[in-house]
């Protein structure tokens, strides 16, 4: 008897057990039976296309193709005989019969699948005589070319753009012979919505599409992109030593191998870059000088001696290392330094989740996991500029779109998914506690709410309920200028579907009153019980690739590994007992705090590993001023960025691909990095140069390998307790929390009791931002990432790449007010805030509002958070980032 | 017109043939009226009983096509199948310009037989003047109530819509019909799923030929008997053929099926152009295969005596070929349009064809070789049956069938280094 949901068939004489749901293909692929394919592809819906993969079939007509053809109960096939070979050499004969003959000079030479076919069937002259196609090479996009007269048109690359990225970039055109695959418009694809992801490329079986300038790498290595926190899986390829590209690895469970132009074409160069660091720098009358690594920390270890216990030194962990990399160096700020003045990037972009999230529920981490947005049939996103900033969630919720899935978009700018909306409102930006206050109460009103899950799961409502109920349509429309109609499609939608998720990013997060937004989202959430189960929940998309760990593993001033309160007797008795010293219970310093304390003398020492303030942080000038006032600067890095400039010291470090650790991305998996390539010159893992400088400060810190480190931190981490390296190794795939060694790991946060017991709603008030348009100042500026650059550029304008498609800084300006400036396209800016003045090129277009600007802050020469607001939410300490007051002018006789 | 039993065209001389008046006159929408009186389930078994076969090319049972729709609450479509784009096929066309109505009285009784409460005629796009025919034809259906919401008083809403194509042969078959009505670029699907389980926006639809669905309001009006008194055992009632070629009356007919096809070539349809003799007939479509006018002598217009024959009754549109006509530059204008036709989804179908057509040419110039022709037929051999869509095997067959049935024409072109005859045409075709 077969298994329910199994079916047993015959391929070529094998008996073979497979799933009901099968292809004739999938079954004899894992019988390791060989079929030729061209069109087939395991993500891409069947396309029967090619014909290559016929098979005959017992009690079936013709031949039918094992691609699209379903497994059946006692099925036989045969999948090799003279016949099939014939038809296969025939069909091969008219495909290569319109093929250019310059395999020597290809691209692809040895590495086309159309040529490793011919080989297949020994095919060594044509037998029809030529016939050619005609199309013109397209060089324009900066990563790959596209030459149409070698495509055998399988059509992966049309199917890929619209099933897996989902822009539908290219289509086919023409009929028959003459079909072609082409953009909207046979433009160059450079003009074209392109997103230069890839997938096409990464799938053309000819060199039809071919990544420019490749070179095939005799080895891959398996890790995890970089840049955002999606945390897809990458393989670098090595050929002599260096990386020559990257490829999606379709083992990861996040990205199945798909990836973004980031994390396809833009996360190598950076690594073999000339300019990276090899040999530690001391500043020496004002002039770097190279030392060796005894000189450089024992100089350190010098300097840094006079600051043990006395709260003037401060130390900046980095959201781009391991795990195992953050856990020493908080452990370095707390158990060497005795300081608690430890702090990283995410008080920048998340430190409003964390604390709000972990305030309402008891986590402050996504509820859901990122395959769950397929599932979702209502999905409201807000401040999160998702298919650029994190890309493969994007596709995610792209595909969640193609099956029907209702999209709301409450964002200021129209993104791509404001666009594409069933429901885009646009409020005016920072009055995101009002909308969310008046959607609560029209379904309160409305008797929309989820009385059962209010009153079982959760505690406070009465406040609340009193609060929001003067967010009346009428008000809230005022405030957000989100129409009231609008508010009620929202607030039903959102209510009665099945499954609503939440998702939301910086938009939500960078306020002064950050940690109200995102405390309102989670209100919004428990009043329907939208939370708890699969594709629903609250869900903020964090920015760096390793944020969510860096904060797991206590890079944060009040709390230790695992947010365990420094100021809690017991739990800090836990750690000294761990460390064995004693350490301190005030909560230390933000990294706004610690700049401010630098500008103002009491902080005198700083040890900054990977980050990059002079382009982060809020109000640089400032910045630059507290830096500059430091008695002692040390900055780790694996570039002389515009902070480590300013550095009396500097460290090279290893990048990414060069050391062994964990990265823990969005949706709280735990993913193992995979080392290369060895370090440049004398660049070292950021953690063994951490022991060896704790070492010379008479705490010695001894482990032989990041796993000995993780042992450590995850006895000491609650939510790692079962999270080891060796399980990792072991392909186990695994989202804290997860609290032993046998425990799977847990997908879906808060599903019979939230984490902290009850849910607790929080009454908010909406109070707007702190800096609003005025006469003097009447825009607002808006500022964010891109798709095609990351976080200071340090990485992503290391590649020609991304530089040719974005090659420096611009603000986004509304046509209206374009024409009252008399600003074109490409005219220089000059924009001001009460801190300070950049120029940047004026990019003319209605994504941003009438009075609105959004500028990127990726770019140094015009960067923009020399203009935005150090004013900081007062529970978690983030800056508004989101909004400013600025003016614009048209920078005069220039263009 | 002959003086032949007519069903289809029964109202086609009359003035103001197409005016709903002139419809209700000849006593139009009872068999509707009378159909919502029955169970749905038994007007298609009725349908099926009086052996309605699909005018379209295939010849499926049309009453067993209705019960293959779900039974579930999901919304149901009809697509009637007006692109007749095949060359040689302009029989739907009249249907629609000369009596309008009776395609809409199909329809509702098609649409009750399915339960659909939505129908799309999918009309090709050069159509404009039936198209404009249909329209209002359709509007006055509906302020008679036969069309809408409560149609004849039942609870039972029917909205009928024209949909104009946008001008591909391929759009005519029935998986690229539906995507093309979806929006999209007409390309075949993949079978299965069936259009009766996922067809129009995924829902369950049936697609039926203009003229199968013209043909049911007679067989529900006057019964099974009644139709079945014409036409043959197997292939009951009437059919409009469309004849063109070397003949002297090209134009549509309708016959009872089971004519003899010399008959119809010699008498109904005026005899050859000319005087020319016959040289072959190409009987139900350009995708059906060739009969040499020896082969013809004892051939039947309907189903069985066709296939008996070797070729296929298809959609009823008979070319007529007269002595002189060269084969190979037939077969090289044939090609031609399939291979332009091809949605170029399958390699046998867009490499094929266009290869097959270049071969014809080069036979026909004489700049082909002996063993071309070898290659034409393999050629066709790996065309046919190896496809997403039938058009493949449509193309196929005139490649695989030519060489065959007149090689010996082939040879002398390669023999002569080209058309042995001054002109490929004795005369022009009609
Ligand atoms: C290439 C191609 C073109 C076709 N064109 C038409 C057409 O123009 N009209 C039509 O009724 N059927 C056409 N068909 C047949 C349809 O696919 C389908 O079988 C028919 O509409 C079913 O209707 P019937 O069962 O009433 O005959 C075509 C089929 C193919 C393969
Ligand atoms: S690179 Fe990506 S977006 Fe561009 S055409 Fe290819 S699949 Fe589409
Ligand atoms: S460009 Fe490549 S992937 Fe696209 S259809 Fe042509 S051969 Fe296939
Ligand atoms: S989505 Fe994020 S993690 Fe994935 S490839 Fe792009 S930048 Fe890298
Ligand atoms: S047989 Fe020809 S027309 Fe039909 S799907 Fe294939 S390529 Fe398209
Ligand atoms: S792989 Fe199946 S038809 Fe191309």
């Amino acid at each position: 008897m077969t298994e329910p949901g199994k079916v047993r068939l015959s391929i070529d004489g094998k008996e073979i057990e497979t799933s009901a749901k099968a292809t004739v293909l999938d079954a004899a692929k894992q019988a390791g039976i060989h079929i030729p394919t061209l069109c087939a592809d395991d993500q891409l819906a069947p396309y029967a296309g090619c014909r290559l993969c016929i098979v005959e079939i017992e009690k079936m007509r013709g031949l039918p193709p094992s691609c699209a053809t379903n497994v059946a109960e006692g099925m036989v096939v045969r999948t090799n005989t003279p016949e099939l070979h014939r038809v296969r050499k025939m069909l091969m004969e008219m495909l290569l019969s319109d093929h250019p003959y310059d395999c020597l000079a290809c691209a692809k030479n040895l590495h086309c699948e159309l040529q490793k076919m011919a080989e297949e069937f020994g095919i060594r002259e044509r037998k029809l005589r030529h016939l050619t196609r005609e199309s013109v090479l397209d060089e324009s996009n900066a990563f790959y070319s596209r030459d149409m007269t070698k495509c055998v048109l399988c059509a992966k690359c049309v199917r890929a753009c619209k099933e897996i990225n989902g822009v539908t970039a290219i289509d086919l055109s023409g009929r028959g012979f003459n079909s072609i695959v082409q953009p909207f418009g046979d433009g160059p694809i450079s003009e074209s919505v392109c997103e230069s992801c890839g997938e096409c490329v990464e799938r053309c079986p000819t060199a039809a599409l071919s990544i420019k300038k490749q070179v095939w790498p005799d080895k891959e290595v398996s890790t995890i992109c970089p840049y955002c926190g999606t945390g897809c899986g990458i393989l670098l390829g090595i050929k002599d030593g260096k990386i020559v590209g990257v490829r999606g690895d379709k083992n990861n469970p996040v990205s199945r191998g798909q990836l973004c132009v980031k994390g396809r074409f833009g996360a190598f160069e950076f690594i073999g870059h000339p300019a990276r660091l090899k040999k530690p720098l001391l500043k020496k009358n004002g002039e770097f000088v190279e030392a060796s690594w005894p000189e450089a920390l024992d100089y350190m270890a010098e300097k840094l001696k006079p600051y043990i216990g006395a709260d003037r030194f401060a130390a900046l962990s980095s959201a781009k290392c391991t795990n195992e990399e953050n856990y020493l160096m908080q452990k370095f700020a707390r158990a060497v330094m005795k300081t608690n003045n430890i702090d990283h990037c995410a008080r920048l972009c998340h430190a409003s989740t964390v604390a709000g999230l972990a305030d309402s529920f008891g986590s402050g981490a996504m509820t859901n996991s990122i395959d769950e947005f397929r599932d979702a049939e209502l999905i409201l996103v807000t401040g999160s500029n998702t298919t650029e900033n994190h890309p493969i969630i994007g596709y995610r919720i792209r595909e969640a779109l193609r099956k029907g899935a209702k999209l709301i978009v409450f964002d200021p700018r129209e993104t791509w998914l404001a666009n594409q909306a069933w429901l885009w409102c646009r409020q005016k930006p920072g009055t995101d506690v009002a909308w969310i206050n008046g959607l609560i109460r029209i379904i309160l009103k409305e008797g929309l709410e989820n009385k059962k899950f209010i009153s079982e799961r959760t505690e406070g409502f009465e406040d609340l309920k009193k609060t929001v109920d003067k967010y009346t349509p009428e008000y809230v429309s005022k405030i957000s200028g989100v129409p009231e109609e609008q508010l009620f499609q929202a607030a039903r939608a959102y209510a009665t579907a099945g499954k609503s998720s939440i998702l939301y990013s910086m938009g939500i997060t960078q306020h002064s009153h950050g940690t109200d937004n995102v405390q309102s989202l989670a209100n919004l959430a428990m009043v329907c019980g939208q939370i708890g189960r699969a594709a629903t929940g609250v869900n903020p998309l964090r920015g760096q690739n390793n944020v969510q760990g860096a904060c797991d593993l206590g890079a944060l001033p009040d709390v230790f590994p695992g947010y365990q309160k420094v100021a809690d007797e017991a739990l800090r008795k836990k750690f000294e007992d761990a460390w064995g010293v004693p350490l301190s219970s005030h909560p230390g310093l933000t990294i706004v705090e610690m700049l401010n304390a630098a500008a103002d003398g009491k902080i005198k020492a700083l040890y900054i590993m990977g980050e990059n303030p002079l382009l982060s942080d809020p109000d640089l000038h400032h910045v630059e001023q507290g830096l500059k006032a430091l008695d002692f600067l040390v900055v780790q890095d694996i570039f002389l960025t515009e902070t480590a400039q300013l550095a009396d010291l500097v460290l090279p470090s290893a990048c990414f691909a060069e050391k062994e650790g964990t990265f823990t991305n969005t949706e709280r998996r735990v993913q193992l990095l995979n080392k290369a390539l060895d370090p440049p010159g004398e660049a070292k893992p950021d953690w063994e140069i951490i022991c060896e400088l704790a070492d010379r400060l008479g705490y010695p810190m001894s482990y032989p390998d990041p796993a000995e480190i993780m042992e450590e931190a995850r006895k000491l981490t609650p939510q790692y307790h079962g999270i080891s390296h060796s399980r990792l190794k072991g392909g186990c795939d695994l989202c804290w929390p997860c609290p032993n060694q046998d425990h799977p790991g847990a997908r879906i946060l808060h599903q019979d009791r939230f984490t902290r017991g009850k849910g607790k709603f929080t009454a908010i008030e909406h109070l707007g931002p702190a800096e609003l348009p005025d006469k003097q100042y009447p825009f607002t500026l808006i500022t964010g990432r891109i798709l095609y650059h990351f976080h200071t550029g340090t990485m992503t304008r290391k590649s020609a790449g991304l530089n040719q498609i974005v090659p420096g800084p611009y603000a986004e300006l509304n046509p209206v007010d374009a024409k009252k400036m008399k600003v074109k396209n490409g005219d220089q800016l000059r924009v001001a805030s009460r801190r300070g003045e950049i120029k940047v090129a004026a990019r003319v277009t209605e994504v941003v509002n009438i009075g609105e600007l959004f500028i990127p802050f990726h770019f140094y020469e015009g960067a923009a958070n020399v203009l935005t607001n150090p004013a900081l939410d007062p529970v978690a300490k983030i800056p508004e980032f989101k909004v400013c007051a600025v003016k614009v002018e048209k920078a005069a006789g220039e263009k | 017109m002959n003086e032949f039993p007519k069903i289809l065209s029964a109202n086609w001389g009359k003035p103001n043939s197409a005016g709903i008046e002139t419809y209700l006159a000849s006593g139009g929408y009872e068999a509707a009226r009378k159909a919502l009186g029955m169970e749905p389930a038994k007007v298609s078994q009725e349908v099926l009983d009086a052996g309605l076969r699909g005018r379209g090319g295939a010849g499926f049972p049309a009453g067993r096509k209705w019960t293959f729709m779900p039974k579930d609450n999901r919304p149901r479509y009809l697509c009637v199948n007006a692109d007749e784009g095949e060359p040689g096929t302009f029989k739907d066309r009249d249907i629609m310009r000369f009596d309008p109505h009776m395609l809409i009285e199909g329809i509702i009784i098609a649409c009750w037989a399915m339960q659909a409460n939505n129908s799309y005629i999918y009309i090709r796009g050069e159509f404009e003047e039936p198209a404009k025919i249909l329209e209002k034809a359709i509007q006055e259906a509906n302020q008679k109530g036969f069309l809408g919401g409560k149609i004849f008083g039942k609870d039972f809403n029917l909205q009928v819509w024209v949909h104009r194509g946008a001008g591909a042969y391929i759009c005519g078959e029935e998986t690229s019909l539906i995507e093309s009505l979806e929006g999209k670029r007409g390309n075949p699907r993949i079978r299965p799923p069936f259009p009766p389980q996922k067809g129009v926006f995924d829902q369950p639809t049936t697609v039926n030929n203009v003229e199968t669905i013209a043909s049911v309001p007679f067989i529900i009006r006057e019964g099974i008997p009644a139709y079945r008194k014409f036409g043959t055992e197997k292939s009951p009632g009437t059919k409009l053929f469309s004849v063109s070629g070397h003949i002297n009356k090209p134009g549509v007919y309708e016959l009872p099926l089971g004519y003899p096809l010399m008959n119809f070539i010699n008498e109904v349809a005026g005899g050859m152009i000319a005087g020319i003799k016959l040289k072959a007939v190409i009987p139900g479509g350009s995708s059906t295969p060739v009969l040499r006018a020896e082969e013809c002598q004892n051939v039947n217009l309907d189903y069985e005596s066709l296939a008996a024959a070797g070729s296929m009754l298809g959609s009823g549109a008979v070319t007529v070929i007269g002595e002189g006509t060269c084969m190979v530059k037939l077969l090289e204008i044939l090609t031609h349009f399939y291979a332009h036709e091809s949605c170029g989804q399958c390699t046998p179908c867009r490499e094929g064809a266009p290869w097959a057509a270049q071969i014809a040419k080069r036979i026909h110039e004489g700049k082909a070789e002996l063993n071309d022709i070898d290659v034409l037929s393999s050629l066709g051999a790996n065309m046919m049956g190896r496809t997403i869509c039938p058009l493949a095997d449509a193309a196929a067959c005139p490649i695989i069938d030519f060489p065959k049935k007149f090689r010996e024409e082939f040879e002398a072109h390669i023999r002569n280094k080209g058309c042995p005859q001054a002109k490929p045409f004795p005369v022009e075709f009609k």
